[in-house]
Formats: structure tokens, sequence, C-alpha cells
């Protein structure tokens, strides 16, 4: 009852409503534009987040994420372009639809999906959190380094692409975190004799060049691209039908989503596909789909927002992100001094249920403004990409030299611009570089702090039931693509 | 599909060595190799003080297992061609280029002209030549971003020509 009463704390702060009024507002312009997105929003808004406080911080940055998570259904069904990768299945049956004229139909069915799929999650994250945090207290060194080689290994398995690929930019990733004086000794790693580069590669100038950076380059090659623009009239709430038809995939579609949100991996990407494709294998109709289902839709939308709440778990009670949105959450929670992990549960209750209220109140905030607002957030795609990303440019730019007022971190954000554009093109993902990263000090610090422990004994990290269960689960993990690739091939 | 497996077949009528996969993989494991090298120049902690490994020993394991996939991904890219990619276009380039020259003249003039002529040079470049629309990205959002960031942050950016003016 304690914490009910904490979770509609933001309720009576005029200052955490403003917080949250803007972020959804802000995330749900972020979703509409192709190329950006919760996370480079997140990365760019980080700086502002200072002059903050660390709830309204990441109150700010959690709606930003539910909101953004959305917002990409919008471009999705209006111009059949994902707003955000994991609307990327909503465009399989939201854009015909609207080809049909039934654009305000699929509007409608998107953002009553998005916003049960987001409200079952954060229910999800209100159990299950205090429970994981829980078991979290008997981890320790060792297992802690387990639990990140399989949130790694995850990453690869069931991210998008290529699982090798994935592992080698987690790698990558991992490296980075290594460039720097070393944490347990101060000897400098990787710093070629450039005085910038001791303190380490910054979490910020990486996501911003990987996401924002790269995908300006990747604008760069697609300025002659014309979008076809369907007008949306007005959103429609979904028909009796609508909801009879639907509200079986809506749940499932949530149970997959939190599910898939809680694993460390791709987050609301791959969450929208299973949701999408297991909709389609429960359907009574499913050549419909691709043609305009409205289950598809309602399948691929309650998924992706799904995965936000599941995401927030491992995140809040390990301080392990469980998408590259989260990476930058989790960021701003070691920027405000907070630490994730079981102890934020017994000290920090407050702020907790504080967050989880937010993120409900998000959710009924994007289902309100997207209902309202659709069409002038649908008007925001018209602005265009030779004026737009200009000016993300300059944002990018100042909020990247913002955080250390360094014009080296600025350089590192153009090298991961460039880095991040290549990498994309030859078809490595740059998620696993951000959890990678994120992860690495916990993998580095954890792995050396065991073998102290163990006296330089390798072997006895298999002797601890909980780091052996989860060195048991990366193999399985690393296992399935494998299986997976050799079912389909007999399938065929 | 179709389209995909024309452009894997394309791709594997090529020899390896010019295609994208060889290439890409010989880049991963050529920087790899660097700094594998570049690893036993680090520090070697005495013995006395060591708690665990090396701090060489962490980044050097890494490197060879990125080593490792890449030659992986190298071998299994002889069975299954990686779908060839289109040219890029010269409005890439010129994107690139004024990376570079944004670079040059945030350390040699201004942080702020680097951003105004960036922003001005990419949208030309990009098509637009309204004058009214390369005044507004060049010049009007930078400053409206600059003042924003100053007062709201207090930020304070690098000295240049026109910084200098406007903290003077």
């Amino acid at each position: 009852m304690d914490n009910l009463l904490l979770m509609l704390a933001p309720l009576f702060s005029s200052k955490l409503l403003l917080v949250l009024f803007f972020g959804t507002l802000f995330g749900l312009i972020l979703g509409v534009l192709p190329g950006l997105g919760p996370t480079t929003g997140g990365a760019l808004i980080l700086p502002f987040t200072m002059t903050l406080d660390p709830l309204s911080a990441i109150v700010l940055l959690t709606s930003i994420y539910c909101a953004g998570t959305y917002g990409g259904a919008i471009t999705a069904v209006l111009i059949n372009t994902p707003g955000t990768p994991a609307a990327a299945a909503t465009c399989l049956d939201g854009y015909p639809l609207a080809q049909k004229g039934e654009a305000g139909r699929a509007l409608g069915m998107a953002t009553v999906s998005s916003t049960v799929g987001g409200i079952f999650s954060v229910v999800i994250l209100v159990f299950f959190a205090p429970i994981l945090a829980q078991l979290a207290y008997e981890f320790g060194q060792p297992e802690y380094f387990a639990l990140a080689i399989f949130g790694l290994t995850m990453l690869a398995s069931i991210g998008e692409g290529s699982p090798i690929k994935n592992l080698i930019a987690g790698s990558f990733g991992i490296l980075i975190s290594t460039v720097g004086k070393d944490f347990m000794t101060s000897i400098d790693r990787f710093t070629f004799g450039i005085n910038e580069l001791t303190e380490g590669i910054g979490f910020i100038p990486v996501v911003v060049g990987l996401f924002a950076m790269s995908e300006m380059l990747t604008q760069s090659t697609l300025i002659n691209q014309v979008f076809n623009r369907i007008a949306l009239k007005a959103i429609k709430l979904p028909s009796k039908d609508d909801y009879k038809k639907t509200w079986k995939t809506i749940l499932r579609s949530s149970g997959i989503g939190s599910f898939i949100g809680v694993l460390p991996a791709e987050g609301g990407t791959v969450a929208s596909l299973i949701g999408y494709s297991e909709a389609k294998r429960f359907s009574k109709n499913p050549e419909e789909f691709g043609k305009g289902s409205i289950e598809g839709i309602a399948g691929a939308e309650a998924a992706n927002n799904a995965a936000t709440g599941g995401a927030m778990v491992p995140t809040l009670a390990l301080g392990i992100p469980g998408s590259a949105t989260t990476a930058v959450i989790l960021t701003g929670l070691i920027i405000h001094g907070v630490r994730p992990g079981p102890d934020l549960f017994r000290e920090q209750p407050d702020f907790l249920y504080g967050i989880f209220g937010a993120m409900l109140i998000a959710n009924i905030l994007f289902f309100i403004f997207g209902f309202f607002g659709a069409k002038i957030f649908a008007r925001i795609t018209l602005v265009p990409n030779k004026i737009l990303w200009p000016m993300i440019f300059a944002v990018s730019v100042c909020g990247t030299y913002s955080l250390n007022q360094s014009i080296i971190d600025v350089w590192i954000m153009l090298f991961f611009g460039v880095l991040g554009f290549f990498m994309r093109r030859y078809g490595f993902s740059v998620v696993p570089v951000i959890i990678g990263l994120i992860l690495g000090e916990l993998v580095e610090g954890t792995l050396r702090q065991s073998l102290v422990i163990f006296d330089g004994n390798w072997l006895m990290f298999f002797t601890r039931p909980i780091a052996l269960t989860f060195f048991i689960l990366s193999l399985i993990a690393l296992a399935f693509p494998l299986l997976r690739s050799r079912k389909f091939k007999k399938k065929l | 599909m179709k389209n995909v497996q024309n452009q894997k077949r394309a791709n594997k009528s090529l020899p390896f060595f010019f295609r994208d996969e060889f290439r890409v993989s010989l880049l991963i494991i050529l920087i790899s190799v660097a700094l594998l090298i570049t690893t036993f120049t680090f520090d070697i902690v005495p013995p006395i003080l060591n708690r665990g490994i090396q701090p060489a020993t962490f980044p050097k394991a890494l490197l060879i297992l990125i080593i490792a996939m890449t030659l992986l991904i190298c071998y299994l890219a002889t069975k299954n061609p990686w779908k060839v990619e289109k040219k890029l276009p010269r409005s890439f380039f010129l994107t690139l280029f004024s990376f570079v020259i944004f670079i040059i003249v945030s350390k040699t003039l201004d942080f702020f002209l680097a951003i105004s002529a960036l922003s001005i040079f990419v949208s030309y470049c990009w098509g637009e030549k309204r004058l009214f629309y390369l005044l507004l990205v060049g010049i009007i959002f930078p400053i409206i971003v600059f003042i924003f960031f100053e007062t709201i942050l207090g930020l304070r950016f690098p000295p240049g020509i026109i910084t200098n003016i406007y903290y003077s």
C-alpha cells in the first residue's frame, strides 16, 4: 500500500508532472522522426538533466523512452518508415491499412495496444524488479561476472542480425571501456599519449556518434528518397469488433514484450518482431497479415511498448541494461550518483516507485497526446532532412561538448559516427557496442576481483551454483541461433 | 528477397579478395593486431602489487576473441556471401568531408563558426538552395542552441574568433 502511494507521488508534484509532460512530448517527436528515437534523444538530453534533481532526471528519460517507442508507430503507419527500429513490424500492416483509407483506425489500434502493453509492463516491473533485486543479494563478484557474460551472449543470440557480428560488436564495446587508466592499477591503456583519454571514452560521445551521427551519414545517402505520405483525417478508437479480434493478441504480445524486455537484448525491436509473428501464428486469419491486419498492428505495438517496462527490470534491479535506451537511463542514474542494484530498493524506495509511477503516467499521457495530436505529430515528418539534420548536428555537438566541456569528446563522437555508419552498412548492429561499453567495467572488474577471491583459479567459477547456471545459460544462448538455423533449414 | 539473392550472387561472382566480407574482415583483423601489439607496451605491475591479472591481459583476451570471431565470419562468408552494398553517393562523401572541415575549423578558428559552416554546407549539399533556410540552419538555429546551452547549463564554449567577441 505504501509503495502504491509512492508510485502516485509524481501526480502530486507539479515539477514532476511538468517534466513528464515535456518528456512525453519530446519523446513523441523523437519517435516520429525517422532516424532519431528514444536512445539518441535520451543521450542528447542527458546533459540537460544535470540541472534537475535525480528523480526528475530519470523521470524525464523514462518518459522519453515510453513515448518515443510509441511515436515510431505514427511514421510507420503514415509513411511506411518506422520512426524507431521497434516500429519496423508495425509498417507491415499499418501502412497497407492506411493505404486502404483506414489510417485513423490503424493508428487508433497502435495507440491503444501500445498503451496497454506499456501499462502491463509497468505492472511487471513493479512486481518483478523487487524480486530480482532480492535475488541479487545472493550475488557476489563471480555471479555478476557470469550474469554480464550471459547478458552479452543473449544480446548476440536474440539481437538483430548475425550473432557472431553481434559478439564482435559487443567485444568491441567492452574494449572501448578499457581505454584510459586501469581502475585497479592506474596503468594507462590505449591512451596513445593523449591526456584526455586517460579518463576513458565517455558514454555520451559514443552513443550520440553511433546513433545520431551515423544516422546523419545514412540520411546523406537517401536525400533523393521520396516518401509516400498518407493523409490522416482523425485517429479512431478501435471498434468493439476490433477489440474482440485483438484483445488476446494484445495480452499475449504484452507478455512476450515484457519477457523479451527483461532479457538484455535489443528490447523493443526484437519484442515487436516476435509479438508480430506470434500474432500471425495464433490468428484465425493469418492470410490477412501483411495486407493490413489489425491484429498485426496490435501484436507488434503491444510488444514493443511492453518491452520498455521489461527492460527497466534488470536495469534497476541489477544495473544491467535491457536495451540501448535503458543503457542511457543507466548512465543517467550513475551521473546523478544513484547506483542501481538491490540496495536501491532498500534505501531509496521513494525514488524507485516514483520512477514506476512516472512510467505509468507516461503511458497514459502518450495515449492522450497520441489520440489528440497524432495529426500534428505526423506533420513533423514533413520537415525536410536537409533542414532537420544540420540542426540535429548542432544540438549533438553542443550536447556532447557540454558534459565534460571537451572538444576531444566531439571528435570522438564524429569518429564513432563514421564507424557506426560503416558498421551498419556491413551488418554489424551498433546496440551491442553500447551495451558492451556500459557492461565493460562490470565484466572486467568482477572478473579480476573474482580471480583475487579465487586466488587465480579459474575453475572456481564453476563451483558457484548461480554463476554456473549463468554460464550454462550463456552456452545455450550461443547454441540457440545454430539450432534455430538448422531447424529452419530442415523446414525448408 | 529475389533482389537480395541476386545481390548475393553478384557478390559471389567476384574473387574473394575483392569482396566486402574479405575487406571488412581484413580491416578488423589489422586494427585488432595493431591494438594487440600495443597491449605489449602497457606497463607491467610487479607481482607484489598485482591483484588478479595484469592490466594488459583482459584487452589482449578481448582482441584475440575479436580476431577469432572475425576469422569465423570470414570463413562463413565464403559459403554465404554478404549482399553487395550500393555505391555511396556524392552527398555522403561531402557530408563526411564536412566532418573533417568541422574538426579543422573548430580547432583553428572557432567552435561556433565550425557548427555554422557545417550546417550551411551540409544543408546546401543536400539540396537546400533557399537563402532563408540556409541562414536558419546555419546561423539562427546555432545561435539559439548556443544561448540555450550557455544560459541553461552555464556552458563555456572553447575560445575562438566569434566566441571571444561574445565573451568579451
